[in-house]
């Protein structure tokens, strides 16, 4: 099996850039289950990073470490050179992080209290963060609404009377709202329809070239990581069984476990047979030492 | 976009949940809600507006029924019945929304405290719930008396605290799910703090279960209050009491005069049935109001 996790991120700017975001031997146990096993990966400003793989390959457990939600059993994360593995202490701290990374949940349904409106929630991370007064911070809801096109009504409807896209257009323009460098997507459009889906990923992507953020990205679906990402890492059981470019990847697979992946995307002549046929063989393949 | 156009029904709705709830009423939550503001009334304004003086005693009336404006007669000592009902539901009433506040207020803290910290925390508050769970409220009640001496307080305080892990373990469940929710997490990354994230998020998300089992907890108050005062414990004769107005009556009550206890009694069955019918359809809309 191909160990590549030691492999740095292509190196045509990782000289003179500092890595926003950078992940160093990164392990999680869940009593005597590794979720996470030895994951490394640097990300740099501007450009983003996918993780992908199947359910239970420990991909949301790596977003919810770096965001604090879960504590890292081992290695380290820094985060706009500030190193974030232990959780904050402090309410300073905490909200120094809120104002670096921020992440964006797969269910609209639960990632937006059912009894506050998105204007109101937003006005409530500027308080918590910044002095504005309330013309400033209305200011900023009516532009946050705007980048992730949603209408004045829309806004202040609460989450009750939105659907699913225009709850997670919410809950991006929640996450903008500190103005992080790294934006963590947790499978963020897995839950929408595909048409729905093709308009909040080119909300993203217009955010990204307008805020030069940087994404990671944790999808199973290959299509949108192919549309939004540079880079990928492809986990397996916890570890990284490949990572590179994202063309590469996708284009070019190595490893068992990405072929599989890739061939399991429904299209022209695709057979569940012959995946059954696959999947064994990349079990087999993993199961070896 | 057709998929993205509000529904009206549904903003409609969003309006005001609130009313929504109340639209699932019925008649006999509206009936409910009727005594209960009845006996609010009176509980503020009776004491105010009672036709005579509640402790006004002539024992040449004694037992007599209902006469020209004595409406409701006379109890075994001569007092006017009607006075004596008026007068005694300030403390009956308010002795039950005081025990039910009490016990909210504790039982909700200890829910949300729990939830949110777990752990070792939640395991030991969890087992002191438990060990409470084995007292019977009157017993704590009855204890309280005999340290502090019987009054309307102590029997309170008692059942207040004997209640809390009643509210404590149903509130818990409720602010687990709640506190496993994506939005709560979202706010944590935000950098919000846990007094924050309780006191404007959580809780907010739990009242309508929180208002449901103080209504229920009420009509429990109201009748152990009474049965208390009933035993000597509480209310002190010869202050108005309805559970001390039953306890007053029984000697009539065997002598053929059952008029005292029973007006007592009904007040007390209307005023519970009323609370324990309206929590439960306030229960039942709290859980359909949600999503």
């Amino acid at each position: 099996m191909v160990r590549m996790s030691e492999t740095s991120i292509p190196a045509t700017t990782s000289t003179e850039v500092e890595p926003v975001l950078s992940v160093r031997g990164l392990r999680k146990v869940f009593g005597t289950q590794v979720a996470v096993d030895d994951l490394s990966f640097d990300l740099l400003p501007g450009r983003s990073v996918a993780i992908v793989g199947e359910s239970g390959s420990g991909k949301t457990t790596v977003a919810r470490m770096i965001v604090g939600l879960e504590k890292a059993t081992a290695g380290t994360i820094i985060a706009c050179g500030r190193d974030r593995s232990k959780p904050a202490r402090r309410g300073a701290e905490r909200k120094l992080r809120g104002r670096e990374v921020q992440i964006v949940f797969q269910d609209p349904y639960s990632s937006l209290d059912p009894r506050q409106s998105g204007a109101n929630l937003i006005d409530e991370v500027l308080r918590v963060h910044h002095d504005h007064d309330s013309a400033a911070r209305t200011r900023i809801v009516g532009e946050l609404a705007d980048i992730v096109g949603l209408d004045r009504r829309q806004i202040h409807a609460m989450p009750r009377a939105l659907s699913g896209g225009q709850r997670q257009r919410v809950a991006i323009a929640r996450a903008l709202a500190t103005a992080p460098r790294v934006l963590i997507l947790d499978e963020s459009v897995a839950a929408l329809d595909v048409s729905i889906q093709a308009q909040v990923l080119n909300v993203l992507a217009d955010i990204r070239d307008e805020r030069g953020i940087s994404y990671v990205l944790i999808s199973h679906d290959l299509a949108v990581v192919r549309q939004l990402t540079e880079d990928a890492l492809v986990m397996q059981r916890g570890v990284v069984v490949e990572q590179g470019r994202t063309v590469d990847i996708l284009d070019n697979p190595q490893h068992d476990y990405t072929q599989m992946l890739r061939a399991s995307v429904p299209g022209p002549g695709w057979k569940p047979q012959r995946m059954r046929e696959r999947l064994k063989s990349a079990q087999a393949a993993a199961a070896k030492p | 976009m057709s998929i993205e156009i509000l529904d009206p029904v549904a903003e409609a709705e969003e309006a005001a949940p609130s009313r929504r709830r109340l639209r699932g009423l019925g008649v006999i939550g509206w009936v409910s809600i009727g005594v209960i503001v009845l006996a609010l009334l009176l509980a503020i304004f009776g004491p105010i507006v009672r036709p005579f003086d509640p402790n006004l005693s002539d024992l040449s009336f004694a037992n007599v029924g209902p006469y020209g404006s004595h409406l409701l007669g006379f109890d075994g000592q001569g007092r006017d019945v009607l006075s004596r009902l008026m007068e005694g539901a300030r403390t009956t009433v308010l002795g039950a929304g005081f025990v039910a506040l009490i016990a909210v207020v504790i039982g909700t803290t200890l829910a949300i405290a729990t939830a949110w910290f777990g752990g070792k925390f939640d395991a030991t508050v969890s087992a002191g719930i438990d060990v409470l769970f084995a007292f019977p409220g009157i017993l704590l009640a009855v204890v309280a008396a005999a340290v502090f001496g019987p009054s309307l307080f102590s029997a309170g305080l008692a059942l207040a605290i004997a209640y809390s892990p009643y509210v404590a373990r149903v509130l818990r469940g409720a602010a687990l799910k709640e506190r496993s929710m994506a939005y709560i997490a979202a706010l944590e990354v935000q950098g919000f703090g846990a007094w924050r994230l309780c006191a404007r998020h959580l809780l907010p998300n739990i009242s309508s279960l929180i208002v449901a089992q103080g209504t229920i907890l009420f009509g429990f108050a109201m009748v152990d209050l009474a049965a208390i005062s009933f035993l000597g414990l509480g209310v002190q004769s010869p202050q108005a009491d309805w559970g001390v107005m039953v306890a007053e009556g029984k000697t009539g009550l065997l002598q053929g005069y059952p008029l005292v206890s029973l007006v007592a009694v009904l007040c007390i069955v209307a005023v519970v049935a009323a609370v324990s019918f309206l929590g439960e359809r306030l229960d039942a809309g709290s859980r359909d109001v949600r999503r």
